[in-house]
């Protein structure tokens, strides 16, 4: 049995405890780095974290991509989408076919 | 051209032929893999990019009644309400093969199957903005869960098709070349030693005539 967490900013995550989420507010670059090191180790299949926060943490996510668990996947905060998890996306089509070809 | 470093015998030479029929072999089986993994790929990166624009419009939209909740009520009337959740979450993985590729396969189980469970609070407090982000959050659930479950299995896609790739490629541009020439070499040898033992028995021949009868062929 695996649990999903959600890590950023108290705001835009709170709202997911609601649903029975494991939810781990963190502002700073250090609080985000330690829960997700934590959760990462932790039983969580499913981590959903802000791409504010995901911004502090990307050596760390980069780790992550090619295991079985966790997945990692941002998610838009409150303070709006900033396009980093579709290029996320991107950056696997450029890793399979080696070029960015379905985005333009 | 680069020639391994092997000794020219026939016993090499049977050993080599049967590497590069299993290069061949190889080689044509991972090109196939590649080919269909990049399909499967394709289609899977096309729903991801749907699912994502689809999953960050729902939840901005949640994240906006969230915005109008906080500001509409006390802080600490906010944090009180979501502090214990009714809903308990937890989540059950397995796996599906696809082309050797583990994807997983998230299924959820909630704690308490209520509909209205997700609200864990008295209404009396709270702002009817609350319930519709929370309302909206778990509208949107489903997506997400299908979206991290998309999302990773495009990840470790990505890998394994650049790890497949760069067995397809060394086998086509180093291994097969090399175990090609290789063979070349050690034919071209083994013909130039049969040659060079014949030339070697003619003169052997014409010596001994020589003695025998002194008489030059």
């Amino acid at each position: 049995m695996y649990d999903i967490a959600v890590i950023g900013d108290r705001d835009s995550v709170g709202g997911f405890a609601a649903l029975g989420m494991h939810v781990v507010p963190a502002e700073s670059a250090d609080e985000v780095r330690s829960a997700l090191q934590r959760m990462a180790q932790g039983s969580f299949a499913v981590i959903y974290i802000t791409e504010a926060a995901a911004a502090f943490a990307e050596d760390l996510i980069d780790k992550y991509r090619d295991e079985p668990l966790p997945a990692i996947i941002p998610i838009p905060g409150v303070r709006g989408n900033t396009g980093a998890g579709m290029r996320s996306v991107s950056r696997s089509v450029e890793k399979a076919v080696g070029s960015d070809i379905l985005s333009k | 051209m680069a020639i391994l470093n092997v000794n020219p015998t026939r016993m090499e030479l049977t050993r080599l032929k049967g590497k590069l029929a299993t290069a061949r072999r190889g080689h044509k089986l991972l090109k196939d893999k590649r080919d269909e993994l990049m399909r499967r790929f394709l289609e899977l990166v096309r729903e991801n990019k749907e699912l994502r624009a689809e999953v960050e419009r729902s939840i901005s939209a949640a994240a906006e009644h969230m915005a109008i909740a906080g500001a509409s009520m006390p802080k600490y009337a906010l944090d009180t309400a979501l502090a214990m959740p009714k809903q308990g979450l937890s989540l059950e993985v397995e796996t599906k093969n696809i082309m050797s590729v583990d994807i997983p396969v998230y299924s959820p189980k909630f704690k308490t199957a209520g509909e209205g469970d997700i609200y864990s609070y008295g209404y009396a407090l709270t702002s009817c903005d609350l319930d519709a982000a929370v309302r909206a959050l778990a509208d949107v659930f489903p997506q997400m869960l299908r979206l991290a479950e998309v999302e990773k299995s495009c990840q470790m896609m990505a890998a394994e098709i650049e790890r497949t790739r760069r067995r397809v490629n060394a086998l086509e541009h180093v291994m097969i070349p090399n175990y090609a020439d290789t063979i070349r070499y050690i034919t071209m040898k083994l013909d130039e030693n049969e040659r060079s033992s014949t030339a070697r028995l003619m003169k052997v021949k014409d010596m001994m005539l020589e003695q025998a009868h002194h008489y030059k062929s």
